[in-house]
């Protein structure tokens, strides 16, 4: 592997792009699934891949919704969850230079798994083909994936019955637990979650959510020190 | 709920078109990136606890409790996610065939 890294750095880019598209885009089966388990039809589970585009805040979208919680509170969670994607493609920009429909494209595969295996790359030129083998790839699979776990989940039935729920939940801890190696991220999650579960059976569903996220920008801005802020940034964003 | 699908996606797709289209060093101040990942850990955690204890407007203890504590489980045994989350299903149908939750 590590021959092939040096002797053909672009190739190993876009081989390293594809297979983490291949094993990120599955996770669009279970996307899919739990999408029509809350209650979205097919075609709007497919529109929130094809459109949308971004795991994290796909599932919060549907999270809400599952909850009982409103369009608004939903959509809302969604926008705060992708803001790292604009720090993500802030980054990018100098280095990919789009120009045109290429930037739409660029912008649209701006995810987390492109940014990483871009930042994993040495060379320039391995570092825009690793971009967009992982954004390309994760985008194809993804929104298969998702398309087959939807069909899937609406044959299923009481999504209770097969665990679903309990999937939803599992699928967030996986989402968090990365973030969380730093003192400070963990410093941050148990105070946006006491005010989720605080909130709770006070506020209508959605509400609790947003309420956490600025309780969690609050902590963090005013909690920053530059000194540790690098170290804790890339384990965060 | 078409309507917020497709607003909720155009937004979502605007923030990525964003650092593309201002000038690179305007977003650049370390705060705002360090307030931006604080937001994502904290939406993320709350989310955790009310897809694992809000039933409605209640709190409640049921078969998503363990589902997430054997997800924790295998998320420190570096288990991937797609096992993580298939672990998740299984122990919660497992329960609600026994019974519990």
């Amino acid at each position: 592997m590590s021959d092939t890294t040096t002797r053909h750095p672009t190739r190993a880019a876009v081989r390293q792009g594809i297979w983490v598209g291949l094993a990120t885009g599955a996770y669009g089966i279970s996307f899919g699934a739990l999408s029509v388990a809350a209650g979205l039809s097919v075609w709007q589970t497919c529109a929130l891949s094809l459109l949308m585009f971004t795991g994290g805040s796909q599932f919060a979208f549907i999270g809400v919704i599952g909850a009982g919680g409103g369009g608004l509170a939903a959509a809302a969670t969604a926008f705060l969850l992708g803001v790292r994607n604009s720090l993500y493609s802030l980054q990018m920009s100098p280095m990919l230079r789009l120009r045109g429909w290429r930037r739409l494209a660029g912008a649209q595969v701006t995810i987390d798994e492109s940014i990483a295996v871009s930042m994993a790359q040495h060379e320039p030129t391995a570092r825009r083909a690793g971009f967009w083998a992982a954004g390309i790839g994760v985008y194809v699979f993804w929104n298969l994936a998702t398309l087959g776990g939807a069909l899937l989940g609406n044959v299923l039935g009481d999504p209770k019955q097969w665990g679903l729920d309990g999937a939803a939940a599992a699928a967030f801890i996986a989402l968090l637990w990365p973030r969380l190696r730093e003192r400070q991220a963990q410093v941050i999650g148990v105070a946006a979650a006491v005010v989720a579960a605080v909130a709770v059976p006070l506020a209508p569903a959605g509400i609790p959510i947003l309420a956490a996220g600025a309780a969690a920008a609050a902590v963090a801005w005013w909690g920053y020190r530059p000194a540790s802020a690098d170290a804790t940034a890339k384990g965060m964003v | 709920m078409w309507f917020w699908v497709i607003a909720a996606s155009v937004a979502c797709l605007a923030q990525k078109l964003l650092g593309y289209l201002v000038p690179s060093k305007a977003l650049e101040n370390p705060r705002v990136a360090y307030a931006a990942g604080g937001v994502t850990v904290g939406l993320l955690a709350a989310l955790s606890v009310t897809q694992t204890f809000a039933d409605g407007s209640t709190l409640v203890l049921d078969a998503r409790l363990a589902a997430v504590a054997v997800a924790a489980v295998a998320l420190w045994l570096r288990a991937p996610f797609i096992v993580v989350v298939v672990l998740g299903a299984l122990t919660a149908a497992l329960l609600r065939l026994a019974g519990w939750g």
